[in-house]
Formats: structure tokens, C-alpha cells, sequence
């Protein structure tokens, strides 16, 4: 492969490595908190893209962007609220599957209201055609704000979990959640502010990379198997590790297309995520076997 | 400082406690010894709204606990030290501390949190030597130890202890007795939960035994100590040599 094809490969598979990369260390949030694999996730990078699209209409983009991060963060809190909060002990099962129906009402309401249409925020800098040359490859100014604005996700929100007082009580709630209530931290928002900090990671991938990818009602669902794939992978509970395993399966994705057609994209992923919940279940930067509790 | 009347509790249709009722007066070490399964955790959880009680009452210095959260409970001054310590693995021994102080900081008393930590140090000078390690690499012991220091750190004014001698060696064991007779002695209410019941009988001002959910005896701490059925029961008095000796 020539030199500068591989480089092109390698930005378009980071591209979507970060977004993947986003959507499985929400994934890991809402997990650590409450022991939930949330299958709504996808559906918050659909609303906060949408959102933005639709308000961009009236509002600058800047501004625009960040009502739909706030949005989204809303409707995050909301779900916990209506579907999570009152839960008492429930079963794994019962909550993939309430999950899965959170995501199918999102996805329906998000068809009623915005329809079939594809739509797409305009690029941040410059427009379809601009683009920057690095290393002999050609790619757009887009690429730069989506792995610019991830990196810089994952690192805030690193920081914010490393810290902050608030982050830590998160950690504390995520490692026992009943000593972090003996302790008389406020559990019960601590597992709301989890879902409202996943939207708002969510949604703001979703704006930053709607320019490229454009963005859909019902993206969601690819999203969210994407994002468990990249979660599992990591190994569930590892938000750094979902970052590495993003990048990997959105460079693997890209690749793939040098060598098999186009359509065999997403069907790469999902071997992936079998292969790694036959092989080795724990994630690839997880521990094998159990550690000391 | 902690009243309960005719407590009921039931996990379904299993009931675990019947008609409890036991009060701790201020500044008493109170122990409460029962074999397994009598019920001793589940009293606890419900004195601090992890469970929810059938029926009964549970009063905290005058003011009905029943109905409120673990997280009021706490901040009205009632810290529990859980059985099996319930660290938090993934943090360091000096952040465990610190999620403990979270009332303190509700309090409003966020400057004396650091005072707090350097008595908590001072009560557990292997605490301040591994404060930086994550709480998870711990030894036994020493995660008991953490697991009080937490707790401690909310300064709460009525301690209580599951299980604290759970799996530990009998010098490690005897440290954290004399440890809370020290704190017991600085002026904090105590409520000791135990299956060792020599060891908490021997700190304690008083106790009372839980039997299948029911407190069968209560008396002082020598009277329980002294007491033959006790001695049977839970101090491993040989009943052969006690028939012997009969004529």
C-alpha cells in the first residue's frame, strides 16, 4: 500500500476511532455508576447532533453546539430519572432491556420530529473542499476539530474523575456504591450526574463530527454496538482503555475497506466484539482472571 | 442517643428480627453478640436505612430515623463501619478518607477535615504511611483499620462496628479493640457488633445477645460475661467438664 493511501487509511479510521472512542468511555461511566450497560448511548450522539443541526437555524454555530450538549445532558438526566432512579435491585436483564426500549422511544420521537432527513452541521473551518496536506495525504480541517475535541474530552474528563471532589465521589459511588451512601454521599445524583455527564460526551461527539459523518435519526444503534464493542474490548469499567480500543476498531474498520468491500464495514466491528466475548471476555487491557476484591 | 422499639424486619417472607428493642445511652460502648446468622447486620443496616423495618421504631437522639435515607442518617452523626470493610479498591487510602469527611464538608466544618485526617493518622499510623497506595493493596487489617478511619472522619456521635475482628489475626484484632476503647474514650458513643464475644463484652459497658432475631439476655458487661448460658453459647465453656464437676 502506497505511503500516502496507508496515511489516509490511518486519519479516516482515528476520525472514527475517537468518535467510538467517546461513545465507549460514556458507556463505561453509566457501567462504573450503576452496573448498567446503557443501550441508549448511540442515541445521545443522534440528539446532540440533531439538536445542533436544528439549532444552528436561529443560533450561531458555537452557541448552537453547546444548547445541544445542555439538551442532551437534559434528556440524559431525565432518563435516569423517569426509568433508572426508582429501580430498586433490578436484574441485568430487565435493565439491556429497558435500555434498549429507552433507545427505541429516543429514536421514534427523534423520527417524528426531525424526519428521514440527513442533515449535517456546516464544517467548523473552511467547507468540503478545503483540506490540509499532512504527510503527503489530504485531509479536511474537520478531521483536526473531531480528534482535537475528543482528545480533549477524554482528557478533561480523565482530570475531572482524577481531580475534582465530585469526580472522585463519582469513582467512590462506582466502587461500592453502598459505603459511598454509608460515607453520606448523595448516591442517587451521583448515578444521575453519570447519565448526564455520558450525554453531554455523547452529544458533543455528535456535533463535532456530524460535518463528516452527517448525522440521522436512527445512527444511534450502529453507535451504540460500536461503543459496547469498543467498551468490551477495552475491558467494561476502563474508560482509558475504551480510548485505546476506539482508536484500534475505528483503525481496524478503515483498513478493512482496503481489503474487503465497503458494505462488510460494520459487519468487521461486530466480528470483532464476538471474537473478543469468545476469546477473552475481560477486554484486552483487562485483568484475566478476578482480583482481589 | 439511639432508642428502638419492638423492631421488626423480614427480607420477604423470612423474618429476621422480632420485636428488638435495645437502647445505647451517650458516651457507652454497647455490644451486641449473637452467632451467625441471629441477625446482628441486618439490626445494623436497618439502624442506618440500608433495610427497611416491617414495624418499630428507631429513634437517634430524640428524632425518628425509620423513614430516613442512609445519607441523612450519616449526617445526623450515625457512621457505620460495614462488615467485611467496604473499601473503595480503586482509591487511594488518603481519597477513602476524604469521601469519609463528605459530611463534614456539608457541615459546613470543610477546615477542620484536615485536623480530622492527622487524628485518623494519629489512631492509625500505617494509614499515613500508605496513604498514597490504593486502598485495594491493603492488608486485611489494615483495610478494617481504613474502614474505621472513614468513618471516624465524619465525626460521628454514635460509632457502630460489624463484624470489626472478621478474619483478622488476634494481634491485629487486639489493636483494633484497643483502638475503639481509645475513641470510645474521647467521647464517641459505640455500638459493637460481634461474634467474638469475649473480646467486645471486655470493652463493652454493656450488651445485650441476639438469638434467631431475638434479644434473649441483656445485662451489664460482667454480668454477661459471667453468665453461664453466655459462657456456653458464645465463650466455648466446655459443657462436659461442667457435667463432671457435677455430682
Amino acid at each position: 500500500m502506497a505511503g500516502e493511501l496507508f496515511f489516509q487509511y490511518l486519519i479516516a479510521g482515528l476520525t472514527y476511532g475517537t468518535i467510538y472512542a467517546v461513545v465507549g468511555m460514556g458507556f463505561n461511566i453509566i457501567y462504573n455508576a450503576t452496573g448498567i450497560i446503557n443501550f441508549a448511548q448511540g442515541e445521545f450522539v443522534m440528539l446532540g447532533g440533531m439538536t445542533a443541526v436544528s439549532l444552528h437555524a436561529f443560533l450561531p454555530l458555537p452557541l448552537a453546539i453547546v444548547v445541544a450538549v445542555l439538551v442532551t445532558m437534559v434528556v440524559g438526566a431525565l432518563i435516569e430519572v423517569t426509568f433508572i432512579r426508582w429501580l430498586s435491585r433490578p436484574s441485568v436483564l430487565r435493565m439491556i432491556i429497558i435500555t434498549i426500549g429507552i433507545s427505541i422511544l429516543i429514536r421514534e420521537a427523534a423520527l417524528l420530529l426531525w424526519g428521514q432527513d440527513v442533515r449535517a452541521l456546516p464544517y467548523f473551518t473552511g467547507n468540503e473542499i478545503t483540506s490540509i496536506a499532512v504527510g503527503g495525504a489530504r485531509i479536511s480541517p474537520q478531521v483536526l476539530w473531531t480528534l482535537g475535541a475528543c482528545a480533549g474530552l477524554v482528557v478533561l474528563v480523565t482530570a475531572f474523575f482524577r481531580f475534582t471532589m465530585l469526580g472522585r465521589q463519582m469513582r467512590a459511588c462506582a466502587a461500592n456504591r453502598v459505603a459511598a451512601s454509608l460515607c453520606g454521599l448523595p448516591t442517587r445524583n451521583l448515578i444521575t450526574l453519570s447519565f448526564v455527564l455520558s450525554a453531554g460526551m455523547g452529544a458533543l461527539a455528535g456535533c463535532v463530527v456530524s460535518p463528516i459523518t452527517q448525522t440521522q435519526y436512527g445512527i444511534g444503534t450502529g453507535l451504540a454496538i460500536k461503543g459496547f464493542t469498543v467498551a468490551i474490548l477495552g475491558g467494561l469499567g476502563n474508560s482509558l482503555a475504551a480510548v485505546a480500543a476506539g482508536l484500534l476498531l475505528g483503525i481496524i474498520e478503515s483498513f478493512s475497506v482496503s481489503l474487503l468491500p465497503t458494505a462488510f464495514k460494520d459487519a468487521v466491528s461486530i466480528a470483532v466484539l464476538l471474537a473478543i466475548l469468545f476469546a477473552r471476555p475481560s477486554g484486552l487491557f483487562g485483568a484475566r482472571a478476578a482480583t482481589r476484591p | 442517643m439511639l432508642r428502638i422499639r419492638n423492631l421488626d424486619v423480614a427480607y420477604g417472607p423470612v423474618t429476621v428480627l422480632r420485636r428488638v428493642s435495645l437502647h445505647v445511652n451517650k458516651g457507652e460502648v454497647v455490644a451486641i453478640v449473637g452467632a451467625n446468622g441471629a441477625g446482628k447486620t441486618t439490626l445494623l443496616k436497618t439502624i442506618t436505612g440500608l433495610v427497611r423495618p416491617r414495624a418499630g421504631e428507631i429513634a437517634l437522639e430524640g428524632q425518628d430515623v425509620v423513614r430516613t435515607s442512609t445519607e441523612q442518617t450519616v449526617a445526623m452523626g450515625c457512621s457505620l463501619v460495614p462488615e467485611g470493610r467496604q473499601v473503595f479498591a480503586s482509591m487511594s487510602v488518603r481519597d477513602n478518607l476524604l469521601m469519609g469527611a463528605h459530611v463534614q464538608y456539608r457541615r459546613g466544618k470543610k477546615d477542620e477535615v484536615a485536623a480530622d485526617l492527622q487524628r485518623v493518622y494519629g489512631l492509625f499510623p500505617v494509614l499515613e504511611k500508605r496513604r498514597d497506595q490504593f486502598a485495594g493493596t491493603l492488608s486485611g487489617g489494615e483495610q478494617q483499620m481504613l474502614a474505621m478511619g472513614r468513618a471516624l472522619m465524619a465525626r460521628p456521635s454514635l460509632l457502630m462496628l460489624d463484624e470489626p475482628s472478621m478474619g483478622l489475626a488476634p494481634l491485629v484484632m487486639r489493636d483494633i479493640f484497643a483502638t475503639v476503647s481509645r475513641v470510645a474514650s474521647e467521647g464517641c458513643t459505640v455500638l459493637l457488633v460481634e461474634q467474638n464475644a469475649r473480646s467486645a463484652l471486655k470493652i463493652a459497658d454493656r450488651g445485650y445477645v441476639l438469638e434467631t432475631g431475638r434479644i434473649v439476655l441483656q445485662g451489664t458487661a460482667e454480668e454477661l460475661l459471667a453468665n453461664q448460658d453466655v459462657q456456653r453459647a458464645y465463650l466455648g465453656r466446655d459443657v462436659n467438664e461442667e457435667q463432671e464437676g457435677r455430682p
